[in-house]
């Protein structure tokens, strides 16, 4: 079976690869380009591991076929920091210890910036239902939730400031 | 010589007795002794025996001091997860 | 200078510097940007892709296997089964190790669903899995069981003809041992009781729930030497299984741990590296496994099933006269399922004079269970702590006050034997009962529960080596895989005790290569134990500075004093010199005698328990059987918490795994044995949208074993969760619920016969 030919753009860069009819976007993150801060939990989309942005939207990518990804633009927990400047909910994360094993981080961080870009001021309620297909075992979830919602006080401020 | 206390069901391996007397300094005498006394408990301290040494568990250190007057008591193996 | 093995381990009193603070983890930027390498995120180049064969059946004989199809396929380049694991001379004496062995790999018979009957190496994961469809096995089927109260039934399908000897009366049983605790005398404590207290539980197996399968990336050459990467909690653990196993000698295999995707005990043992080892060795190229989650949850360990009745007698007053309590363990299809610990914990919590615990080990058609998190504990106390409650309820008792009465503290001889040392229950009791959730009123349709709970803690063979780096900076290489932020909390000691910055120290969890044995991270013995060695080494390196200092100065080590991270003269005949710093030392360290480092090698012990109380508010849903955990707060010794911030989360972490066991995680099984549900959709952990914030008090009673007090604390919180929440469960439904999980169905089935037996009684 011959692979398909694929363009597309991946954290502002311009991205070509090949992958088997049945690759998933999560195999070719990972195994074709190298990209293995998305995680596979699951394989089946309940767990949240390899959440990623497309055009916008918050996606499993283990639930895309890698031949779907043609002409989008996909970003990834390796695109949140700008070089060395971390991004306010990496930073608060850090702060409020909202991960111990760190699996489930990735994935986390990037549903809830895309939260966070559609919804500046979430509810405790309004952050934990957005984050409800992202399975986190070590945490119970308190630390990241009061994260999240640090993080978005604080990019509040800088949009008023700004 | 000291009193080792030994858990429910290990009684059985020394004929119902629920104290045992053995010789040693340390912990890994007083099981050496015991086992030589009691063959039947033999097989069990082999695979292996968690010891509480007054009131403080001891998974693998058998050179741990043991006095006349020490309480001893054998515990079934344990692992934490 | 000669190792030391001698030093004070004693519990100090002291103001603290760094300890006790909340910086950042030394891990943390890669774990926040997807930098950190797991188990899955390793290559190698031409490296190999794996897949295992799995039973499709609950019990049956392996009459045969033919693989040559699967060997002929374009791309396979190795295969293997039951024939490349003959059983070697260390593995023979060992009936654990042969349990492992098997389980890695069936041999006369597919123990259950699942069970590993082949595996294949190629070139291509798609390649891999088509030639899994290539081997043909040949399957006689056999009757299979489930149950543990089924399991021990005289007419019971048999798992192995060697077991169960004597509770079959001569004849195989599925009954692996059986365990007796306690003292006294229960029945004449039963006689003086003036309120008894008995009743019948079950619980579900539920498996630890990382969301990281396991993985893991063999690379051995052709003289059979060679390294292999995983995620694991013991590095030196899968180091020594897979070279026993596999008949190699142990210094040929290097072991570097991952970064671990969670463990919670499931991961002190072995499933698919030994399979990668030999599948690596046989190919000639590196080999990668990865488990799907299907596999993780149809062929590794969770935590036994039970089945449980307990009895409590008490007199009017309060004081419990007797304890009484027999624990059905099902561990799956080898022995070992951990009755003994449940046996011995079940009553930890409370000073009795009669007292008794019997444990069942059952075997049974599943898969080969594994630690989960103070294994055998958490079931045994949801029994104990909902009678406890019970009982309470009878005697028209605040069900604190109840257990504040009955309490074992400092100097009480324990239900399993031993005297306690300084314990925090009692502390924790009165904490939580002062706390403003106790004491918050209650809205309609919901129940209020408490439960106490404890581990034992373990210390183990640790060594950790520090090293003293040209700029003053520190590296520290422990043997303990981080699962939960240990390594801030080494960081802090080895900083505390040179007096120099925590940022100024860099942890690193080390290979087996590169340090003494470890045993695995298990027992919440990390920040314990490995804290302890820590703490040892930078005491010596310190002590290596102040030589090196006096040296430089011409005058005496004992004339030479350490204060604020740096060398000063100290005394009367030591002169006037300017301090030399750590940085100062570091500097001239090859020009004054060479590197400077400190290292620890022991098996610890003195590790103290850790006690909890944790309250429950929950409210029932009386159409959908639905239970809400409204709040939740969680109260525990941790004897001093060196990362505050951590503890915390090893409070909530474990608190929420509790709320999963209680209230939806179970494994359904069809009529042919074979698990329905391996997967996160139907086996169903909680999510952030069932949860409120989990509010933690933490208790500091010092553990007298370690200097700084430090009590583990990862174990313990998920032992009072179930208990906790059936009793609030039980008040807000006014009906007692027995059996986990409390799922809407049975909470449903549970609420409809409680309103037709009134009805009746009417």
């Amino acid at each position: 079976m011959s692979k398909h030919h694929v363009t597309t753009t991946i954290n502002g860069d311009d991205v070509e690869f090949l992958c088997d009819p049945q690759e998933t976007l999560l195999d070719v993150l990972r195994d074709r380009l190298g990209m293995t801060g998305s995680k596979e939990g699951c394989g089946t989309g309940d767990c949240g591991a390899c959440t990623v942005n497309v055009d916008g939207k918050i996606v499993c990518a283990c639930l895309m076929l890698g031949a779907e990804a043609e002409g989008r633009a996909i970003s990834t927990i390796e695109g949140m920091a700008q070089g060395e400047l971390l991004h306010p909910l990496q930073r608060k994360f850090l702060e409020h210890a909202a991960l111990q094993c760190g699996i489930c981080t990735p994935g986390i961080l990037v549903a809830a910036k895309a939260l966070l870009e559609e919804n500046p001021d979430p509810s405790e309620t309004e952050v934990r239902y957005w984050l409800a297909g992202n399975l986190c075992r070590c945490t119970g979830y308190d630390k990241i939730v009061r994260a999240v919602m640090d993080a978005a006080e604080e990019m509040r401020g800088r949009n008023y400031a700004a | 010589m000291v009193q080792v206390t030994l858990w429910g069901s290990l009684r059985d391996y020394a004929d119902g007795a629920e104290t045992l007397e053995a010789e040693g300094e340390n912990i890994y005498q007083v099981l050496q002794d015991l086992g030589k006394k009691h063959p039947n408990l033999q097989p069990i301290l082999k695979k292996g025996v968690t010891v509480s040494l007054d009131g403080q568990i001891y998974r693998q250190n058998l050179m741990q001091e043991v006095k006349p007057d020490s309480e001893v008591f054998l515990l079934p193996k344990m692992a934490g997860g | 200078m000669p190792l030391e093995t001698d030093f004070p381990q004693n519990f100090e009193a002291r103001e603290f510097k760094v300890v006790g603070k909340r910086p950042v983890r030394p891990d943390g930027v890669d774990k926040v940007t997807g930098r950190a390498k797991f188990g899955a995120d390793a290559v190698a180049p031409g490296m190999l892709h794996a897949k295992i064969l799995r039973s499709p059946h609950a019990h049956a004989k392996i009459v045969s296997i033919d693989t040559s199809k699967a060997e002929a396929l374009a791309g396979v380049k190795a295969v293997v089964t039951r024939d490349d694991f003959p059983v070697h001379e260390a593995v023979k004496e060992d009936q654990e190790l042969m349990s492992v062995l098997t389980n890695v790999m069936a041999r006369e018979k597919a123990l259950y669903d699942g069970h590993a009957v082949a595996a294949v190496a190629a070139t291509d994961p798609r390649i891999a899995a088509q030639a899994l469809k290539l081997i043909e096995v040949e399957y006689e089927v056999l009757d299979h069981v489930i149950d543990e109260d089924l399991a021990m039934q005289p007419d019971a399908p048999i798992l192995h003809e060697h077991l169960g000897h004597e509770y079959g009366g001569g004849k195989p049983s599925n009954v692996a041992g059986v365990t007796e605790i306690g003292h006294g005398d229960v029945e004449k404590g039963f006689a003086e009781a003036e309120v008894i207290v008995e009743r019948s539980f079950k619980t579900g197996a539920a498996h630890q729930g990382y969301i990281e399968p396991h993985a893991c990336l063999a690379n051995i050459g052709s003289d059979g030497r060679g390294e292999l990467w995983c995620c694991t909690q013991g590095q030196f653990m899968v180091r020594d299984t897979c070279t026993q196993l596999l008949g190699m000698d142990v210094s040929n295999l290097r072991v570097t741990p991952s970064e671990i995707g969670g463990g919670f005990g499931g991961k002190t043992t072995v499933f698919i590296e030994p399979v990668a080892v030999a599948l690596s060795r046989k190919a000639g190229k590196p080999v990668k496994i990865v488990m799907s989650r299907d596999e993780v949850f149809r062929a590794t360990g969770p935590t036994a099933s039970a089945s449980l009745w307990i009895k409590v007698g008490a007199k009017k007053d309060g004081t419990i006269t007797a304890a009484d309590a027999i624990l059905k363990y099902q561990g799956g299809a080898f022995p070992g399922s951990p009755v003994d610990m449940g046996a011995m914990a079940s009553f930890a919590c409370y000073a009795l004079e009669n007292v008794r615990a019997v444990g069942y080990d059952v075997v049974t058609n599943r898969p080969k269970q594994a630690a989960y998190r103070a294994p055998g504990a958490p079931m045994a106390a949801f029994a104990v702590e909902s009678v406890i409650s019970e009982l309470a309820g009878e005697l028209g008792m605040d069900p604190i006050d109840f257990r504040l009465k009955n309490a074992a503290g400092d100097g009480t001889k324990s239900s399993f034997g031993p005297t306690y040392d300084e314990i925090g229950l009692i502390e924790t009791l009165e904490a939580a009962k002062k706390t403003e959730h106790y004491n918050s009123p209650l809205g309609p349709n919901q129940g209020r529960g408490v439960a106490s709970g404890f581990w034992f803690n373990f210390g183990g063979q640790t060594a950790v080596s520090l090293n003293l780096n040209v700029d003053g900076t520190v590296a520290l290489s422990v043997g303990t895989p981080d699962i939960g932020g240990s390594r801030a909390s080494m960081c802090a000691m080895a900083a505390e005790e040179l007096g120099c910055d925590y940022d100024d120290v860099y942890c690193i969890v080390a290979d087996t290569a590169s340090l003494g044995f470890n045993d695995v991270t298990d027992g919440s013995r990390v920040t314990f134990a490995s804290g302890l060695a820590t703490i040892q080494a930078a005491r010596q390196a310190k002590q290596r500075m102040i030589d090196r200092a006096a040296k430089i100065w011409g005058i005496p080590s004992d004339a030479v004093k350490w204060e604020n991270g740096a060398a000063h003269p100290s005394g009367p005949n030591a002169g006037e010199h300017e301090p030399l710093s750590i940085k100062d030392i570091a500097a001239m360290a090859g020009e004054t005698g060479g590197p400077i480092a400190g290292h620890h090698e022991i098996a610890a012990e003195g590790a103290g328990p850790s006690f909890a109380t944790h309250i429950v508010d929950a409210e029932i849903d009386r159409d959908t059987g639905r239970i809400d955990i409204k709040r939740y707060t969680v109260v525990q010794d941790a004897g001093k918490a060196v990362h505050p911030a951590y503890v915390e989360g090893q409070f909530q972490g474990g608190a929420v795994q509790g709320i999963g066991w209680a209230l939806n995680e179970e494994y359904i099984y069809n009529d042919k044995g074979l698990l329905e549900n391996p997967g996160f959709l139907d086996y169903r952990v909680p999510v952030a949208s069932d949860l409120p914030m989990i509010e933690t008090v933490i208790v500091e009673k010092p553990n007298p074993g370690h200097p700084y007090g430090v009590r583990g604390v990862g174990e313990t919180s998920i032992v009072p969760p179930m208990g906790a929440i059936a009793n609030a469960v039980s008040a807000a439904a006014k009906v007692r619920a027995t059996e986990i999980p409390m799922s809407p169905p049975r909470m449903l089935k549970l609420l409809r016969d409680s309103e037709a037996t009134a009805k009746a009684a009417e």
